[in-house]
């Protein structure tokens, strides 16, 4: 019998096998940064009042936006999804509280470029009445795998570490996939932002439990939570809950508190000497990572049936009067969150969403708190000054020494400038991560990671710009190609019937000829027509959607009045 | 409440231009103590007037070209400029000469080329060779340093040399001019006298020229200093000393009768001035790890070539600006390979 072979199909990754490290490597760049986060861990974890009034918008991931399924007047229940997700890459919405729908339209919302997106507004009944989610499973450690994801993803978890990509995404390996290390990310690496740690500190239970979870349906043969060593209590309550459960295959390894150690490529490979390829995941070496809030998340819909709804968030810096950690439901107005924090401080100066280096400052507190608030920052103009005046680069190369993808960040600034897009994109930028130490240690002042940002923006834009005219150029080509067939059909179909007439006539397959050769050419044409190179072709989910978020953030600019 | 928006980072920057360049300038000040040490007054006088011409220079040419001046001179490079060709004068050059040169680096050099960053060349460096290069006399006439048993000239002899040329009438010649250690070494060496006959010449010292070499040791602990400080990046001084040492270790093993030692080039002439000060100007130097140090060893081996084979008295100004002009394409090549791309990829 003769051999069948598979070809067209992929043959499965031989398992990947991942060491972990004995020691953690220090991985290139990044800046040692002042912690600034006792300020928020004097207290524990407090319980933010459900507001009068809640803005829950349609889209707070990455990925497509999710499609209302309540309109004006519907009573809600807390937990009941109020917003389904039309596509792989995205996640539900859920009612934080009961109430009533009050309005469904477009508001402002938290987002770098300050717009305004569409919205659930929530009157709270100011019961709380929970709804049936249906998301608990009875045995979940003995559950379909397949089951886990879906049950994630109708509870609408995304990475809460800031990212907000879909969970559902990332506990799917795909067929053929292995997984062989699970990292849990406790390395809460940017200054202020403690939520991590008073989570772990509160509710290592829920951390643990997700863990079980989400490796099992990963599949992963070992898990490591890594943390960063300046967080002792964390470190100590994780050890504590790992020795009480018996949980001896869960290890946490610490890693030196350097920013960015809590980036997911620079903690890979602080625990594992690894490097995430460029434009690639972390499956691609058999990693999955997830955020200790995600992992809890999954705990809390899992086991007891509640969907994201509330966050731990962080608000801090020297304009709140008091700092801490606040469990906040989603679609809560920033200020009713200030309001429980005392209210600020006489020399308020800037609010932050995230933190100081990678979040992004907020025009106003009348905005609503999403899945993806890690932290809020209100901060005084000694803590975030306004930037000095900015010199010209001197090339003195500290951007390069910082630089946590060993990019050489004074030449994506020269070419960025220039608007090389070209030669920019030749220098990686799309290697990137933002993490800010460029900017941070630029003696010249220069906002380069502003410059990557609008490069990158710019690069996107001119991509699809040229995809669209490659469609337009080749519907118009397909139509030119059909009028000429056409009109040589119509020819050939006169020539034949002319010759017809006139059967002593021969040269009609000369012309048949010229006529097959024309075509020909135009199809050599065609086909050579190269396809322009760039590393914007094979792109991640995630920056796809990333792609996709910043077309829509432009149109909805450009239907701005 | 509204609040003001900008993009992120918002930590207060780490550093500043401004304190960079001050560290530099600090630096500097064990060096130039020391050569005003063994030279005398006329050391002073270069500073003062190479300084006080370049910032009015930058002045001057900020305001014709509508740039803020103050801001701008407040950044200390113009300052920086002016200090490192004073440092390179013959100390009782005519006070034309460091006007001629200070003025070229600045207005030429640095702002004709394109302004501060933007000069493919050290604009220090480039004055300094426009005047070796016009006025050889005046720029090869080195005094004697203290020690050789001349008395020194006083601050009022040294200023009327600097401004009118005119030396009290019983000055011995050799005070005002005297080969340094640099050229003996060529010319005694070029008469077929080998290096160990050389050496017992007073002008020599125990490991470098006489003077030079502590000189060199002062330029050489402001510079460990801004290693220490992360001022300037170690990969030009370490490329630009190794290529040096190598390229003296390599002739001198071979035949050490003809050829000056390592330690003789190391501790003479301008080696660690420009090894940790001059070299190092970031705006003109390559910019990379590797590429800078690439960039270091060229120096080091082009001061050897002049030096050894060329017809100048040191050649620190010239491998310096040689190797400006190769700067952009060893960054090129140099690139650092990017954080998850592949070992072999080009």
């Amino acid at each position: 019998m003769a051999k069948t072979e598979p070809a067209d199909l992929p043959l499965p990754d031989a398992p990947q096998r991942v060491t972990l490290l004995k020691t953690p490597a220090q991985f290139p760049g990044g800046a040692d940064l002042d912690a600034r986060k006792a300020q928020s861990l004097q207290e524990p974890i407090r319980i933010a009042r459900v507001p009068k009034r809640l803005y829950v918008p349609l889209s707070q991931h990455i990925g497509e936006p999710t499609q209302a399924l309540v309109s004006v007047g519907d009573k809600v229940l807390k937990g009941q999804q109020i917003a389904r997700s039309l596509s792989y890459i995205s996640a539900p919405v859920h009612a934080p509280t009961s109430g009533t729908v009050s309005d469904v339209g477009s508001y402002p919302v938290p987002h770098t470029a300050g717009l305004s997106a569409g919205c659930i507004v929530i009157d709270s009944d100011g019961e709380d009445r929970m709804a049936d989610t249906g998301l608990r499973l009875a045995s979940v450690l003995d559950a379909d795998p397949a089951e886990i994801r879906q049950r994630v993803r109708d509870a609408g978890i995304v990475g809460l570490g800031g990212a907000g990509f879909p969970t559902s995404v990332k506990v799917n390996p795909g067929p053929g996939r292995n997984i062989d290390l699970l990292i849990i990310n406790a390395a809460e690496c940017e200054p202020y932002i403690s939520c991590d740690e008073a989570l772990i500190c509160a509710r290592p239970q829920d951390v643990i439990d997700g863990i079980h979870i989400i490796r099992h349906a990963v599949h992963a043969r070992q898990v490591v939570i890594g943390i960063e060593d300046n967080m002792p209590n964390a470190i100590r309550c994780l050890q504590q809950a790992l020795s009480d459960g018996d949980e001896h295959d869960i290890s946490v390894i610490t890693v030196p508190g350097r920013y960015p150690a809590g980036g997911e490529k620079q903690l890979i490979y602080a625990l594992t000497g690894l490097e995430v390829p460029s434009q690639g995941l972390p499956i691609d070496i058999g990693i999955v990572c997830h955020n200790v809030g995600t992992t809890a998340a999954v705990a809390r819909a899992l086991m007891h049936g509640e969907p994201l709804i509330s966050r731990i968030v962080t608000v801090s810096g020297a304009g709140i009067k008091r700092p801490g950690n606040l469990e906040v439901r989603i679609g809560t107005p920033i200020a009713e969150l200030i309001e429980q924090c005392g209210g600020y401080t006489e020399g308020v100066a800037r609010l932050v969403m995230g933190g100081p280096m990678m979040g992004f400052s907020l025009p106003s507190d009348q905005l609503p708190i999403i899945k993806t608030s890690n932290c809020i920052l209100a901060t005084t103009w000694e803590e975030t000054p306004p930037p000095p005046p900015a010199v010209e680069c001197i090339r003195c190369g500290k951007c390069a020494e910082v630089c946590p993808a060993i990019l050489l960040p004074q030449q994506l600034y020269w070419h960025a400038r220039a608007r090389d897009f070209d030669k920019i994109q030749d220098y990686d930028l799309f290697d990137c991560i933002e993490c800010g130490c460029c900017s941070y240690v630029c003696p010249s002042h220069l906002p380069l990671v502003q410059y990557y940002r609008f490069a990158k923006t710019e690069i996107w834009n001119l991509e699809r710009e040229r995809q669209q005219a490659d469609i337009a150029r080749q519907r118009h080509e397909f139509r030119q190609q059909r009028l000429e067939r056409e009109k040589q059909e119509l020819e050939a179909r006169r020539a034949k019937a002319k010759k017809a007439l006139r059967p002593k006539q021969g040269d009609a397959d000369a012309k048949k000829a010229e006529i097959t050769a024309a075509l020909e050419r135009v199809k050599a044409k065609k086909a050579a027509r190269t396809q322009p190179p760039g590393n914007t072709d094979n792109l991640t989910p995630e920056q796809q959607a990333k792609i996709a978020e910043a077309d829509r953030r432009r149109q909805s600019q450009r239907n701005e009045p | 409440m509204e609040f003001p928006t900008q993009s992120s980072p918002y930590l207060p920057p780490r550093n500043d231009v401004g304190r960079l360049m001050l560290t530099v300038i600090l630096a500097l000040i064990p060096g130039a103590l020391c050569l005003m040490w063994f030279f005398g007054w006329g050391v002073l006088f270069n500073l003062v007037i190479a300084t006080a011409t370049a910032v009015a220079g930058e002045a001057l040419i900020l305001r014709l070209r509508h740039r803020p001046v103050r801001r701008t001179l407040m950044d200390g490079s113009a300052v920086l400029t002016g200090l490192l060709l004073g440092l390179a004068l013959p100390p009782l050059a005519p006070w034309w000469i460091p006007v001629v040169g200070a003025l070229f680096a600045i207005v030429v050099a640095k702002h004709l080329y394109g302004g501060l960053g933007y000069n493919p060349f050290n604009p220090a460096m480039v004055g300094f060779v426009v005047l070796i290069i016009s006025f050889p006399l005046q720029m090869t006439q080195w005094s004697a340093p203290a020690g050789m048993g001349q008395e020194s000239l006083s601050f009022v002899e040294t200023f009327r040399m600097t401004m009118l040329e005119t030396l009290p009438a019983d000055t011995p010649l050799d005070t005002i001019t005297m080969a340094t250690p640099l050229d003996r070494a060529k010319s005694d060496l070029s008469q077929d006298l080998t290096w160990t006959e050389i050496k017992t010449n007073p002008l020599f010292g125990s490991f470098g020229g006489l003077g030079w070499q502590w000189i060199n040791a002062a330029f050489l602990l402001g510079g460990l200093a801004l290693l220490q400080q992360r001022a300037i990046a170690w990969q030009i001084p370490a490329g630009m000393l190794g290529g040096l040492f190598l390229m003296s270790l390599f002739f001198y093993i071979g035949d050490s009768d003809t050829f000056a030692s390592p330690a003789f080039h190391l501790f003479s002439g301008a080696t660690m001035l420009g090894a940790f000060f001059i070299a190092t100007d970031p705006i003109s130097a390559a910019t990379t790890p590797r590429g800078r140090l690439y960039f270091g060893a060229g120096i080091g081996v082009l001061i050897y070539i002049i030096r050894t084979w060329g017809g100048y008295p040191d050649g620190v100004a010239f491998g310096v600006l040689l190797m400006n002009m190769a700067a952009p394409t060893i960054d090129y090549y140099t690139r650092p390979r990017v954080f998850g791309h592949a070992k072999s990829d080009e």
